[in-house]
């Protein structure tokens, strides 16, 4: 870390010693929200999340695959996340880095263990089956990369479609049905910087995190969870951010259900 | 979570697992360090049918350069399942996206508990090869690489352990094996640094409410501490 920045994350750990954040927002508060959808129009599903700053594209394609020998009765999702050079300084093109690798893992993990996606649903016929490709794409970097993902890939979900397909091919232009989403999975992400912990930590406070944890819920079930980096959490301090992400579920999921439909 | 059509039934009639363990009983674990004779540290652990080597190499030169780090060492990690280590297919080698992961998880692990700051400008090179894959194989590379620092006599604030609990329709269940990792309802790998009791890893997939969370924790507090016994024995073994 450089000087500006550990004089930075210094500034950041005294302000939050009194309950401050340097937007004025409090430790358990989202920033600003905003999800658009349907705003591609050849891929199948596609969102756009603003999440103060960071601002994360999402697409959807569908595509007929061989079905896979142990699951001969449905169909695949593969999630994929670029961080792209246009997004921060700090990122560079080249093979996905294990930073993005994590958050596509991540995302894939809460879409599954939720069982978003009804698998099964996407069988076309014997040996054939769609293949759901979800390619997160971030645009602007200002922190919590997690939640901005997952509700980019949740939205565009719920606003995909699948093409027809007739005589053993796919007919891309003639989507014939929404694609069945059966539940959403939202996310929070806390940052633990000093002895606080935050909600939605923006770049500057991402900066001086000494750990974070993703957690995602529906209503009933915790579904996913993923701490990281080398800072640690004690029993109590998991127990209350599992408590806050249950609380923060019903607002998310209203973002994620009713953003505008194309 | 793999094939759900020919879900096996993951509980025996008389409330134990299939491997005839109770919900709360750990598999046999063995550690020995000091296994290899180049590297500066090395363990070897079969925990269940798992068997996973470990070895550290360092303080050493830091390559590539830009990595280097003028305040504290930093820590590179391998994780990698050999190609002939799961009993179904053969596995590519080189580290596919699973593995990157699990590497990366694995050194914040370290990252917490090694002391960094006595080694400036230096690489501390963690290799964890797992040979032999029966489920659980991230947390028995987090404990068996804990003892190979240690050996490496790598100064360290604790000796990490890890362990996954997870959960078979409402019951909670210890240190899954492959099959209960492929069809259970959630699986839950944790490492725990025992001094402070903070939780260094915490990952999740499946479903848990708050209640099983917390007895999922809980089981696994109590399990490590057996965990913490047998790393610690492999190291007074070397000595004695």
């Amino acid at each position: 870390m450089n000087t500006i920045n550990l004089a930075k994350a210094d500034y950041i750990k005294e302000m939050l010693n009194r309950n401050m954040r340097e937007d004025s927002r409090a430790l358990m508060d989202f920033r600003d929200i905003s999800i658009d959808t349907g705003i591609l129009k050849n891929a199948e599903g596609s969102a756009q999340v603003d999440l103060g700053n960071t601002r994360v594209l999402c697409g959807v394609k569908l595509q007929p695959e061989e079905t896979m020998k142990d699951t001969p009765d449905q169909g695949n999702l593969v999630v994929s996340a670029e961080l792209l050079p246009l997004a921060s300084k700090d990122y560079e093109s080249g093979p996905p880095s294990p930073d993005a690798i994590e958050l596509a893992r991540v995302v894939d993990r809460g879409i599954r263990a939720g069982q978003c996606v009804d698998l099964k649903d996407l069988f076309i016929e014997d040996g054939k089956a769609w293949t759901i490709f979800v390619d997160i794409y971030i645009l602007n970097f200002d922190g919590n990369l997690f939640d901005a993902s997952y509700m980019a890939a949740m939205a565009a979900l719920s606003s995909a479609w699948v093409p027809k397909y007739e005589n053993d091919a796919a007919v891309m232009e003639e989507r014939i049905r929404k694609l069945k989403v059966n539940n959403i999975v939202t996310p929070t992400t806390f940052a633990k910087i000093g002895q606080k912990i935050v909600l939605d930590p923006d770049a500057n406070e991402e900066a001086a995190m000494a750990a974070r944890l993703t957690i995602a819920v529906d209503k009933d079930f915790i579904r996913a969870m993923q701490k990281g980096l080398s800072g640690g959490f004690t029993q109590k301090e998991i127990q209350d951010m599992i408590d806050m992400a249950f609380e923060k579920h019903a607002m998310l999921k209203d973002y994620i259900s009713a953003a505008p439909k194309e | 979570m793999a094939n759900m059509l020919n879900k096996p039934e993951l509980l025996r009639g008389d409330g134990k697992r299939l491997d005839g363990r109770d919900l709360d009983e750990l598999r046999p674990l063995s550690i020995k360090a000091n296994v290899l004779k180049n590297a500066a540290g090395s363990a070897y652990a079969e925990w269940g049918n798992n068997k996973v080597l470990a070895a550290v190499y360092g303080p050493k030169e830091v390559v590539p350069r830009h990595l280097l780090n003028p305040e504290r060492a930093v820590i590179k990690c391998r994780y990698a399942m050999a190609p002939f280590s799961s009993l179904s297919d053969h596995g590519r080698s080189g580290p596919n996206r699973r593995a990157i992961e699990i590497s990366k998880v694995t050194k914040e692990v370290f990252d917490n508990v090694v002391l960094l700051d006595e080694f400036p400008e230096t690489a501390i090179e963690l290799s964890i090869e797992i040979l032999q894959s029966d489920g659980g194989t991230r947390a028995a590379g987090i404990t068996t690489a804990a003892v190979a620092l240690a050996n490496a006599g790598i100064p360290m604030k604790d000796l990490v352990y890890s362990v996954s609990a997870g959960k078979i329709k409402d019951k909670i269940i210890l240190d899954l094996n492959m099959i209960e990792d492929n069809y259970s309802d959630a699986d839950m790998p944790v490492a725990v640094s025992p001094r402070t009791g903070n939780m260094l890893l915490l990952q999740m997939d499946g479903e848990l409410t708050r209640q099983e969370f917390n007895l999922g924790l809980e089981t696994i507090l109590e399990a490590g501490k057996q965990i913490s016994k047998i790393q610690r024995q492999a190291l007074i073994d070397v000595y004695e």
